[in-house]
């Protein structure tokens, strides 16, 4: 088993962890998560300045494209603190995006977006298709060759934050090969976006319908690329969602744990039952482990092999951690455990978020089987 | 390059080390006896696996891969514990057979360095170490298990001597020991918490008035005994503290065990589960046909083991990166015994699912797998979860002195 590698820390990562903690803590408290959800745009677009002015976007991006030249194993720490206090906003999708651009743009489509997104400019990844399918490989959109560019058709879904993105880059089919395009969002007409009920209320979610929109000749990345990069975003998205998860499943346990040492019953307090303290004991410890993977896998990710494999483990702990967690925390919560006004059900809708988007634990492991045996 | 010292070693120099403890190991261990290793230190049942192990922790101490790291002047290698890691690290690498003297080297020895005074030092470190003077542990008792406590043995002080009445059970090697640490009863005051009276004494095992008892094992086998004590007289300097500290004392023992400290003296006293020999079984094994490792429901439970034992390898090394662990530094040690031993269970139970019909089989037939290995694997893995204080009682220290929650009354 020790080839399945072993953790490491930056200290680029350390510092970064200290700063979100408090940034994210600071930004993001319940009252505002919660306000937010109410709100069209879902995010707080002063927050999202102030994130782009931290440089936080620029992390994973090389510095000849004026990003900070540093890897996703320092975007980690981030992601962790903002799944602990829910800071809603386009952090993760545009993110993936620019790590589609990183590992599958050609110079000029690399020059021209990765600055500018680097510097705050929001944007977004249209992968997902009607049947739900995990596989990214498996799309049916198409490009067709039309005039000097291309005219696309098909309709994506789970396109998050849309409606502010300067950029979406899609999955579509050309001559019978998967190609990711790159949409401005000026070509988009707004009657082709959709904003999905999604289970997470803190987040934004779009169906984007392609049949309407033309890309130019230079729009397109190339086939060999595109595949890279796809396999790149699905190991970076789960990665970044562990991440976002082990925070989440840390705030849903210290939730939970306040309640336990204040609610009163039969004239104890409850956290002092065994039934209710083991469980959480339990969920506890399958946090530090899926902690643990996350940072194995942040640290491994650049690996070739060892990264999946360390990637996969980490979504698949952090899956298992936070859903249980959740479900737990509404459950010892008794009859306010079944309110809105609950946090508990925040978490517990986040996790099957996560879980449904780039694949759950039984997916992960799935793919685990096929790389380890 | 310089000589290998106590400051932390260059790169180069523990390099240099690991090459010399790996080629060390690859040369000297032995892996087939002739007879069956236990994975265990608990599991020690015939002369020939005593003596072999006792054997075999005398020549790593010898070779310098014991103790490395404790203090020259009472036996240790007087180095940095980077090689004593660098070490252990080279046994693993080697299957090496674990260290026998588990109670000594891995809970008085740490004691004693940490409060014992320089005479105790002088005389037991080195012992512990060359495995000439065995250690066992004696505190549970009959009626007390997971209520250490309440322990109730009597130790009444007569002149230089302590007069010891009761009985310990449980004990691992007790009946080849020449020491135990002993919780005994003091005094019992009324009205005085029953930790006020107890005490903690370094015990002469081969003195009259004290016999052991073989027990029976659920595996059929033996390893532990029973310790009855009978007017047996030991000395008095034996007292670790003061009468009353032994409560004390005896919770900074568990701390050693429950991996709450670093283990300083290296090496290993359980068997690391190789969950690569699960999956060989499964690969060997056939149902319907089909090698048992393409279900694709055997395959999910398995990848989720890996994934398990996995994470508690990681735990173990981001246990000793502060910034990693800064929310609660205590999480990773204190629920290390509970993680570890819990899943080494499951997964032994585990692997009996494979082997068909065959699972029927047991130690001693030729037709088992393996010889019995996972059966015995199994049923030896509650020693684990039961022993050093259940996984019920962890779960309690887990929730009290990491999560904060309320004692139960």
């Amino acid at each position: 088993m020790d080839n399945l590698g072993t953790i490491g820390s930056s200290e680029e990562q350390v510092e970064l962890m200290d700063v979100a903690t408090s940034f994210c803590r600071d930004k993001s408290p319940v009252e505002k998560v919660r306000a937010l959800m109410e709100d069209v745009r879902g995010y707080d677009p002063g927050v999202w300045q102030e994130i782009a002015e931290l440089g936080w976007l620029a992390i994973a991006i090389p510095e000849e494209y004026e990003g900070v030249g540093l890897s996703l194993a320092e975007v980690v720490p981030i992601m962790e603190q903002m799944g602990r206090h829910m800071l809603a906003g386009p952090f993760m999708a545009t993110t993936l995006t620019a790590q589609a651009l990183v590992a599958g743009g050609n110079e000029a489509q690399k020059s021209t977006w990765l600055p500018k997104v680097a510097g705050g400019a929001i944007a977004t990844l249209a992968l997902t298709e009607k049947e739900g399918d995990w596989n990214l490989d498996n799309v049916t959109a198409q490009a067709t060759a039309s005039g000097d560019g291309y005219a696309l058709s098909g309709t994506k879904q789970f396109v998050t934050y849309a409606q502010d993105a300067e950029l979406v880059i899609a999955s579509v089919i050309l001559d019978g090969v998967v190609r990711l395009a790159l949409i401005e969002r000026s070509v988009i007409a707004d009657r082709a976006l959709r904003r999905e009920a999604i289970i997470d209320e803190t987040k934004r979610s779009y169906e984007l319908t392609l049949d309407e929109i033309s890309i130019g000749a230079d729009a397109l990345m190339d086939a060999d690329t595109s595949k890279a990069a796809l396999a790149h975003i699905d190991l970076a998205a789960n990665l970044l969602q562990s991440a976002e998860m082990c925070g989440g499943t840390q705030a849903v346990i210290d939730y939970t744990l306040d309640y336990l040492q204040t609610r009163k019953q039969f004239g104890k307090v409850i956290g002092e039952y065994q039934a209710l303290k083991h469980p959480i004991t339990d969920a506890y410890i399958s946090y530090e482990k899926a902690r643990s993977h996350m940072f194995s896998a942040a640290h491994s990710f650049a690996n070739q092999g060892r990264g999946e494999v360390a990637t996969r483990m980490a979504k698949a702990a952090a899956d298992k951690a936070y859903s249980h967690a959740a479900d737990r925390a509404i459950q010892f919560h008794g009859g306010f455990g079944f309110t809105h006004d609950c946090d508990a059900q925040l978490y517990r809708r986040n996790a099957i978020w996560n879980a449904s988007q780039f694949g759950d634990a039984a997916w992960q492991r799935s793919k685990l089987a096929n790389l380890l045996f | 390059m310089a000589a290998p010292g106590a400051s932390k070693p260059t790169e180069a120099e523990l390099t240099e080390y690991s090459v010399q403890a790996q080629a060390w190991f690859k040369e000297n261990t032995v892996r087939d006896p002739g007879f069956m290793l236990p994975l265990t230190f608990m599991e020690v049942s015939t002369d020939e696996q005593f003596e072999f192990l006792c054997d075999w922790q005398r020549k790593v101490y010898e070779a310098g891969y014991l103790g490395a790291s404790w203090p020259k002047e009472y036996g240790g290698g007087g180095l940095h514990p980077d090689y004593q890691r660098a070490a252990t690290r080279a046994m693993k690498d080697h299957d090496a057979p674990i260290m026998i003297n588990a109670i000594g080297i891995g809970w008085a020895g740490p004691l004693l360095l940490d409060i014992g005074t320089e005479e105790q030092k002088q005389k037991y470190i080195r012992g512990m170490l060359s495995a000439e003077d065995i250690w066992c542990q004696g505190f549970s008792e009959p009626e007390h298990g997971s209520d250490l406590g309440n322990a109730q043995l009597k130790a009444v002080r007569d002149g230089d001597e302590y007069v010891l009445n009761g009985s310990k059970i449980w004990t691992s090697l007790g009946d080849r020991a020449k020491y135990m640490i002993l919780l005994a009863r003091t005094s019992n005051n009324e009205g005085d918490s029953k930790y006020a009276g107890l005490s903690f004494f370094l015990n002469p095992m081969k003195v009259p008035g004290i016999e052991t008892q073989p027990i029976k094992k659920l595996t059929g086998e033996y390893g532990f005994v029973q310790c009855f004590f009978t007017d047996a007289r030991i000395p008095a300097e034996g007292l670790m503290g003061s009468e009353g500290d032994g409560w004390k004392i005896a919770m900074k023992t568990l701390e050693y065990e429950r991996g709450a400290k670093v283990n300083l003296a290296g090496g290993y006293f359980l068997k690391e589960l190789d969950v690569m020999g699960i999956v060989d079984v499964a690969r060997r094994s056939t149902r319907g046909g089909k090698p048992v490792l393409d279900d694709p429901i055997m395959r999910d439970q398995l990848v989720e083991y890996m994934i398990d034992i996995q994470a508690q390898n990681l735990n173990n090394y981001r246990r000793r990166m502060p910034a990693l662990v800064q929310d609660r530094p205590m999480g990773l040690p204190l629920m290390s015994k509970l993680a570890r031993t819990e899943m080494i269970r499951e997964l032994t139970e585990f692997s009996l699912q494979f082997q068909g019909a065959k699972a029927g089989y047991y130690v001693g037939d030729d037709n088992a797998v393996d010889d019995g290995y996972w059966h015995r694997s199994y049923l030896n893995s509650f020693s684990a979860t039961i022993g050093g204080g259940t996984s019920q009682v962890q779960k309690n220290i887990v929730a009290e002195h990491v999560l904060g929650l309320p004692k139960g009354r």
